[in-house]
């Protein structure tokens, strides 16, 4: 059996509200909330990145899989907002967490999936016997330009996986991915915020790819959605994964607990591996949960989870998810928020 | 902060590596050749708790040349379970809302950048639980 044998997840405590970013540009936050089903996002302190996000949720993650950290034999972060263009944010987490040094560390991009094809290459190198460990993180850091939609849902955050071979809380059954050359989404190197194709980032890309790797998967587990106690798709806004899980056959009751992008933002490479989180923080044995991420350009991880009685044993030993979510916000005025995020021309 | 400072010094910024003196059990961060209490050069190293209380504060209103427009923000002395006092930011807090003798944990930050291109660089910083 392979699959999670633990995990963690990280938010920062600053938020801002629809209302405060709607006020700066004249547009209507009813409209906005409405439309997008968005309520507040979360904001990386001054002194967060991808880097902190990480490591913060890989110590959430160490606590629950209460295992040796010279024991992980890979470690591999995905992200679209790595501090560094060369350096991977996974030398400063090993040695923070005293992993390593005889760890492989690599730094993922594939827009908002670089999360989950960490998670999907952990998962196959302890599968495939190469290693005990292997720890997969999606976080980021993500930019939205002034005045534009990505800036209602740009938000921060984080979880990491720990995958190994004993004592697994949730087994992973199936996996699959589906990919094609779609350019809905990118950012040049050197640019600071991304561009996108606007509806084109719909149909085309997020829904195609959401749904034929959904429906491969099922079609590879030979599973229906009803089969499924939970499932998380993900989340760029709180619109498209209802709307993905519909179209799937998945019912609202089935989506609610990993749905937390109206309050939390969409965490880009945290996105679907935050909500996974949230669901494994009150998912009893023997549940099955369905996930599918989605990144730009574009394509599609899932993964069949199985949870397993020793779930029990790990949901307490560190925060959960929904206790970050909703408890010692620090809320931001939009000027706050510019400064945080660097929006804002300083002298040298 | 330049690399090999900065490299050196990552034991104790990123793990809280402290030193033990094996002949009379004083704990030195960073760690010492030399116990300071018993004079011997023998010492075991350990992780340090990263919990503790708010010994004192202050309020940095203007910010030497790498923390302008970090400002303001607090700095503390804390003193961890072990014994050790150090002096921390204080991150993700309402000033208005510290106070002396608060729990706190040490998590980890980013401390500086070196410029526009240069390194960036982390530590602990303390916030409250």
């Amino acid at each position: 059996m392979v699959g999670i044998v633990g995990y963690g997840s990280y938010l920062p405590r600053y938020r801002i509200k629809v209302e405060s970013i709607a006020k700066e540009w004249g547009a209507d936050p009813e409209t906005i909330k409405r439309g997008l089903q968005l309520y507040e996002k979360t904001v990386p302190g001054l002194d967060e990145d991808t880097i902190t996000i990480s490591v913060e949720a890989a110590r959430n993650a160490l606590k629950r899989a209460g295992i040796n950290p010279k024991d992980i034999g890979a470690v591999y972060i995905g992200s679209e907002s790595h501090p560094y263009a060369v350096k991977p944010s996974g030398t400063i987490l090993i040695d923070a967490l005293g992993i390593g040094p005889d760890v492989h560390v690599a730094s993922y991009e594939f827009a908002c999936k670089a999360g989950s094809e960490a998670m999907y290459v952990a998962y196959s190198l302890v599968k495939a016997g190469e290693m005990k460990y292997a720890l997969g993180i999606g976080a980021d850091t993500s930019q939205g330009a002034p005045g534009d939609a990505l800036e209602y849902s740009a938000s921060a955050g984080g979880a990491a996986f720990i995958m190994g071979k004993d004592n697994v809380v949730a087994e992973i059954l199936f996996t699959n991915s589906y990919t094609s050359d779609t350019p809905d989404f990118w950012r040049r190197e050197h640019e600071f915020y991304p561009r996108h194709a606007a509806r084109f980032t719909g149909e085309p890309a997020y829904f195609k790819h959401v749904v034929n790797a959904s429906n491969a998967l099922l079609e590879k587990s030979k599973m229906k959605p009803e089969d499924f106690k939970y499932a998380v798709f993900h989340m760029p806004n709180g619109k498209f994964p209802q709307m993905a899980g519909k179209k799937l056959g998945f019912t609202k009751e089935q989506l609610e607990v990993g749905w937390i992008v109206p309050w939390m933002g969409n965490t880009y490479s945290g996105s679907s591996p935050t909500g996974l989180s949230a669901i494994l923080d009150v998912a009893e044995p023997g549940d099955k949960i369905f996930m599918v991420s989605f990144g730009s350009g574009a394509g599609s991880d899932g993964f069949i989870f199985k949870v397993t009685d020793k779930i029990k044993d790990i949901q307490d030993k560190a925060v959960k998810l929904r206790d970050m979510l909703d408890n010692g916000k620090i809320y931001l005025d939009y000027g706050q928020y510019a400064k945080f995020r660097g929006k804002i021309i300083l002298n040298e | 902060m330049i690399s090999p400072r900065y490299h050196r010094e990552i034991p104790q910024r990123y793990r809280l590596e402290a030193g033990k003196c094996k002949g009379c059990g004083y704990v030195s961060f960073p760690p010492r050749l030399v116990c300071p209490e018993c004079g011997k050069n023998d010492f075991d190293l350990f992780k340090l708790d990263n919990e503790g209380k708010l010994l004192t504060y202050t309020i940095i209103r203007v910010g030497s040349d790498k923390f302008v427009g970090k400002t303001p923000f607090a700095v503390g002395i804390v003193e961890l379970k072990d014994g050790v006092k150090l002096t921390t930011q204080i991150a993700d807090v309402n000033l208005d809302e510290l106070k002396i003798g608060q729990q706190v944990k040490l998590v980890f930050r980013k401390i500086q950048d070196e410029g526009k291109s240069g390194l960036h660089c982390y530590g602990y910083k303390a916030i409250l639980i």
